[in-house]
């Protein structure tokens, strides 16, 4: 009697966490009437996908969407690749400032990113004046600092990847004939793919989440905005689409939940492994 | 020895050059720059070369000790902060214990859920939230029988639903992390303290709490780091630090005087004492960690 009225809560529990979400696709599905109602309902009769159609049209979200997608699957390629050749350098290695070095990379972690949209603008701003691509108002500056903000992590994170690979295997592979170069890319990538794929969702997320280096750095040029800033132009004092703002969302978080879902339980033991006892 | 050692090293630092030039130039020397930028008088007509820099020294940082306004901000980013990492941790370790008394499809039920709401970008968030709450369209209000009222008018109330969307979007981190910990500690553990007659409350209290203060201590404090930067929720639902910035915390300041009223140097000012702050709770993080038994 008692485990059945804990589970009763708990799943009311649960039902009220959800309900955000279940509100924000169903009123994506809502026909506009139903939206602006003075007596919202939680259901529909007319589901519709009017409200995609304008968020995609009208707001121009697929641009937005595709724009996201490009920074944050660059970013994802390029730690991948960055990341793997500095965890590699400081795991199979020995050389003097080693250990400097990974201090330095828990200590940069731990900086409010935050603090430095100041002096990044500056940055961005002249780095733009010889780049244009990597300048303010380009993705390619979102680009630069995603890539710099997850790159600590992922490397910290892939050390151990690299580290539980058998160094006699390195062994094997030279004997056996095979390049530095070729070990590295067809023996020891291959096999710290797992670390890649929870470093790679967290960069992935990262960038696809950012709203404020987004706000500062795409100023004027409206084409270059990605999904988070595009989504809070659209919602005004008054006179919202709420239909469109949450097509919008709802949009946005469906990559992030497919992820989550995928890796789920790496990522939880990646940061249980991070916390344990 | 000494030749392959400088060779290893060479191959180190050719593996180490992209991460290092990145982390470099997009790191170490913003974070040098943003010292400098807070000692300068740096406005709009700095930023344009129409006016000459001015070397200010500690004068922004006086002026901001000498405002009262950073003191309030202060103040509230704090408060907020407690609020939302007391509230998280509540609510994370509430749903852990309940967790481990469910049957597992119960249990998945609610971590799937948990799951969603962890993964929804702030933004979305905030958004779905803001509309749940909406004055007049808001289910919330319908429910309530309130319509009409606005949560995002007064200070308090703003604050209050900011505060239930973060901790909202941040305890399934804890009651993930907490869940976990739970599952870690042996059976035989608990089964000898139940042998030797200690009762539900005190096996909790005086077995299973210790074996779990590491990890306790470890959520506390990244929820703390993570509360005390809160920028995108309180930007988007209060639009911006709320009506004459009643619900500014130092984030969404530091941005709004550097980006909105051109005191670049007031705004780095501020975005060093931030770091300052939290570079502090990340020392007891720290010391935390190698008392848990990590290790470098």
């Amino acid at each position: 009697m008692r485990r059945w009225l804990t589970e009763g809560f708990v799943l009311i529990i649960a039902a009220v966490v959800a309900f955000p979400l279940f509100w924000m696709v169903l009123s994506a599905f809502k026909p506009e009437d139903e939206i602006i109602s003075a007596d919202p309902v939680p259901w529909t009769t007319r589901p519709t996908l009017d409200s995609f159609t304008r968020a995609l049209t009208v707001a121009n979200f697929g641009r937005y969407f595709m724009n996201s997608i490009i920074v944050a699957l660059i970013v994802v390629a390029l730690s991948i690749l960055i990341s793997f050749l500095a965890a590699t350098a400081l795991t199979r290695f020995r050389f003097r400032s080693r250990t400097t070095l990974l201090i330095m990379l828990l200590v940069v972690q731990m900086v409010p990113v935050e603090a430095l949209t100041v002096p990044l603008f500056f940055l961005m701003r002249s780095v733009g004046d010889s780049v244009p691509v990597f300048g303010l108002n380009h993705l390619g500056s979102l680009v630069l600092v995603h890539l710099a903000f997850s790159l600590p992590f992922a490397i910290w994170m892939l050390r151990g990847f690299v580290a539980a690979v058998p160094v006699e295997l390195e062994e094997a592979a030279t004997l056996d004939g095979a390049s530095r170069f070729r070990f590295l890319w067809q023996v020891l990538f291959p096999l710290v793919a797992p670390g890649l794929v929870a470093t790679s969702v967290l960069s992935f997320i990262h960038a696809w989440n950012d709203f404020l280096f987004a706000k500062t750095f795409i100023i004027s040029a409206v084409e270059n905005q990605t999904l988070p800033l595009a989504l809070q132009v659209f919602v005004k004092p008054d006179q919202n689409d709420w239909g469109a703002i949450m097509a919008g969302s709802t949009l946005m978080t469906i990559p992030v939940l497919i992820f989550f879902v995928l890796v789920q339980r790496r990522l939880v033991s990646g940061l249980a492994g991070a916390v344990k006892g | 020895m000494s030749v392959t050692a400088k060779g290893q090293g060479r191959t180190a630092f050719a593996y180490l050059a992209p991460a290092l030039l990145i982390l470099g130039g997009l790191l170490a020397y913003p974070i040098y720059q943003l010292v400098l930028i807070s000692l300068y008088d740096y406005g709009q007509e700095q930023v344009s070369g129409g006016a000459p820099l001015e070397f200010l020294g500690l004068g922004n940082y006086r002026n901001l000790l000498g405002n009262q306004q950073f003191w309030g901000v202060l103040g509230q980013t704090v408060a907020f902060a407690a609020v939302c990492v007391v509230g998280t941790l509540l609510v994370g370790a509430f749903l852990a214990i309940l967790a481990t008394r469910v049957r597992t499809w119960v249990r998945m039920t609610l971590f799937l859920a948990a799951l969603g709401a962890w993964s929804t970008p702030a933004v979305a968030g905030s958004t779905i939230w803001l509309f749940l709450f909406d004055a007049n369209f808001g289910f919330v209000n319908e429910v309530l029988g309130i319509q009409g009222f606005s949560w995002t008018f007064d200070k308090w109330t703003a604050f209050g639903l900011v505060a239930a969307q973060v901790i909202w979007c941040s305890f399934p981190f804890v009651m993930v992390t907490l869940f976990a910990g739970i599952k870690a500690i042996p059976g035989e553990v608990l089964e000898a303290a139940a042998l030797d007659g200690a009762s539900a409350f005190r096996t909790a209290w005086s077995v299973t709490l210790p074996l779990l203060k590491p990890i306790i201590l470890v959520v506390t404090i990244q929820s703390i780091i993570w509360d005390f930067k809160v920028f995108t929720q309180i930007y988007v639902m209060t639009n911006g630090g709320g009506i004459a910035g009643r619900n500014l915390v130092l984030n969404v300041y530091a941005y709004q005087q550097a980006f909105a009223a051109s005191e670049y140097g007031l705004g780095a000012a501020i975005g060093v004492v931030m770091t300052v702050l939290l570079l502090g709770i990340t020392m007891f993080y720290l010391r935390a960690l190698r008392r848990s038994g990590e290790v470098l």
